[in-house]
């Protein structure tokens, strides 16, 4: 489904440049479970970035399924985040002053769909999340983790084949990122492709498949069975 | 993306600061408002004089001595005319059929005292036509005799009979004039401001007399009322070929219609109200760029959502099309506004100054909206387009704002 070949992304700070990442292969399939761990700056979030079409490749080649991504012009990618990829961030990024419903629905109004399939297709987005409930409130009304939720619910109401996530339990309390990861988990069991980035090895082990990188490098890329080896550690740890 | 969602989007957007908001909705409408208001004076004071040339008798022919070469209001550049005398006016009287009445004027300032008061007054000296042909109405006594070109008798404007003779009967009196004695035989009923001259200002005179006061040989102009509009033209051309007859085979006069001095004044007052407009669009400018503040603060403040709606698919087309929106959505919501001040503000000064006259122009209503919605569209391009230009990378990587 995704393929990268030699994909380098520099950044030029203050006249000198910052190889972000220094030619990176990947391939995923349809449906895989991965997560991209490394330290602080090693160039996770920036891979995240151009995995979903928000950013470009200085040097390399992204196929999304048979497409060509970095000779596509501006609106392509659009079309293709809005139809094919859901991003979850670390800071939830809702529009304050929109409630649940109205932050799930964002993405299906600038797709121009019709007003009514779009409240059904979010009122059954939230309670997917199970936010049913709060699909009324507004941001500021809803805890870390229901807007992290609420965050999921809009990445997936345009029902796309790929979720990306970066850092999303960064800012949530134990319990509530493992919810979050959980539920996740669960979409990705229904045939959603999952990319989760973390520096957090407990929700990192939760793949199956984990990239590790270091300065710009994968220097990892370890599959593992469900409910693997790092569940076991993970569950000797807590 | 739909239209109605789009509103939506940028009316919640708008909700979210109302305060600065309501400022740069404010700017705007005070400066449309101002437009109204100066455009309903000019366009007030347009129809007012037309109202006032067109009540002097559409059927005018005025003879001013000399000769322009431009068909203009008077005649600037002068080809040493023959004088203009009684005789031409009464030749022209009865020479051509087509003239009903004919009045000759001859016009000046002088000084006029009845005993201890005294006052300066315009004398006009003519004949007794010019009451019909000015329609004018006597308040007592009667008019200038249609048989004594040189008596020495005079017909007070209103005013001037208020302020020489205060609650007193002036008929017989006696009026100095310069160094002339006039005796008093009417008074002319208050009528106001009419064009050329205030009339309540003016003190009648014969012709003649009026010539010897002011030592002029030349008339200053010929009123000539012509039977039925449809004869203008060539009573026009027959008074033309009269004088030039009379004047040695010399054209040394110019006619004027009240045609051609109401267009003339036309243009005048058009390109008033226009210079008003333009100088009351100055304050819509600086409300643009109110606007176009307001937008580049929302668009600051609003980075983070703007990466959001380009992660979710929103196309720079979409992105620019809602800043735009909103953009115009504050100004053509203070276009109404301000139309709806100027046009109450304008009614409110007519109830209080009910001489002035207050008309907005038909065109102020749909232009006032479209200008203002031009406005937002036009100082929201630059917000718009910084907003859509933004990195989402780096617009999401933005913990606030
Ligand atoms: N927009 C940018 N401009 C300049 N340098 C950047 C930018 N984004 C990332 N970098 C640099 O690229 C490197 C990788 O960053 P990033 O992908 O954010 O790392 P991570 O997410 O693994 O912490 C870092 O050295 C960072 O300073
Ligand atoms: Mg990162």
């Amino acid at each position: 489904m995704i393929q990268l070949a030699g994909v380098s992304r520099t950044y030029v700070v203050g006249g000198s440049p910052v190889h972000a990442l220094k030619g990176v292969d990947l391939a995923i399939g349809a449906g895989e479970y991965v997560s991209i761990m490394g330290p602080s700056g090693s160039g996770k979030s920036t891979l995240l970035h151009l995995l979903g079409c928000l950013d470009r490749p200085n040097a390399g080649s992204y196929r999304f399924g048979e497409a060509e991504t970095t000779t596509m012009t501006e609106a392509e990618r659009c079309r293709l985040r809005r139809h094919q990829i859901g991003f979850v961030f670390q800071f939830f990024h809702l529009v304050p002053r929109l409630t649940a419903v109205g932050n799930v629905e964002l993405p299906m109004i600038f797709a121009g769909m019709p007003p009514g399939e779009r409240t059904e297709r979010a009122w059954q987005a939230l309670e997917g999340v199970g936010l049913g409930a709060r699909a009324g409130h507004r941001p500021d009304q809803l805890s870390g983790g229901e807007q992290q939720r609420v965050a999921i619910a809009r990445a997936v109401a345009m029902r796309p084949s790929l979720l990306l996530a970066d850092e999303p339990t960064g800012n949530l309390d134990r319990t509530s990122g493992s919810e979050i990861v959980g539920l996740m988990e669960r979409m990705n069991q229904s045939g959603l492709t999952l990319i989760v980035v973390t520096h957090d090895p407990q929700v990192g082990g939760r793949a199956r498949r984990r990239v590790r990188l270091s300065d710009g490098l994968i220097v990892a890329d370890e599959r593992h069975g469900a409910g693997g080896p790092s569940s076991a550690a993970s569950a000797a740890t807590v | 993306m739909r239209l109605g969602d789009v509103l939506r989007f940028a009316g919640g957007a708008l909700r979210g600061h109302r305060l600065r908001t309501c400022f740069s909705l404010l700017g705007v409408a005070i400066g449309v408002a101002s437009v109204i208001l100066l455009t309903s004076l000019g366009e007030g004071a347009r129809e007012y004089i037309t109202g006032e040339f067109t009540s002097l008798g559409s059927n005018l022919l005025i003879v001013v001595p000399g000769k322009t070469e431009t068909a203009g209001f008077a005649p600037l550049v002068s080809t040493a005319p023959h004088d203009l005398t009684e005789a031409d006016a009464e030749a022209l009287g009865r020479r051509i059929a087509a003239i009903r009445r004919v009045a000759p004027l001859v016009v000046g300032t002088a000084a006029a005292r009845a005993g201890e008061r005294s006052r300066e007054v315009t004398v006009v000296g003519t004949t007794r036509p010019l009451l019909e042909i000015r329609k004018l109405k006597l308040a007592s006594g009667r008019f200038l005799p249609a048989d004594m070109p040189e008596a020495a008798v005079c017909v007070l404007g209103a005013r001037v009979q208020r302020e020489l003779f205060p609650g007193e009967n002036p008929l017989g009196q006696v009026v100095r004039i310069g160094d002339w004695r006039f005796r008093v035989i009417g008074v002319i009923a208050p009528r106001g401001t009419s064009i050329g001259m205030d009339l309540d200002e003016v003190v009648e005179i014969p012709v003649a007399t009026g010539l010897r006061l002011f030592n002029r040989t030349s008339l200053f102009r010929i009123l000539a009322e012509v039977g039925s509009h449809e004869d203008l033209a060539s009573a026009r051309a027959a008074v033309l070929e009269v004088l030039r007859e009379r004047h040695g085979g010399q054209d040394d006069v110019t006619v004027l219609t009240q045609d051609s001095v109401l267009a003339a004044f036309d243009r005048i007052l058009m390109a008033l109200t226009a210079a008003l407009a333009g100088i009351a669009a100055i304050s819509l400018g600086v409300a643009g760029l109110g606007i176009m503040n307001l937008m580049l603060v929302s668009v600051t403040e609003r980075t983070r959502e703007i990466g959001l709606m380009k992660a979710i698919g929103a196309t720079p087309a979409q992105v620019v099309g809602v800043f735009l929106i909103e953009a115009a959505m504050v100004s053509t919501a203070g276009g109404v506004a301000g139309l709806l001040a100027g046009v109450g503000a304008g009614q409110l000064l007519q109830q209080i100054y009910v001489e002035l006259p207050f008309r907005p122009p038909g065109w102020a209503g749909p232009a006032a909206l479209g200008v203002s919605c031009a406005v937002g569209l036009l100082f929201g391009i630059l917000p718009a387009r910084n907003a859509a230009r933004l990195d989402p990378v780096v617009a999401l990587a933005r913990r606030k704002a």
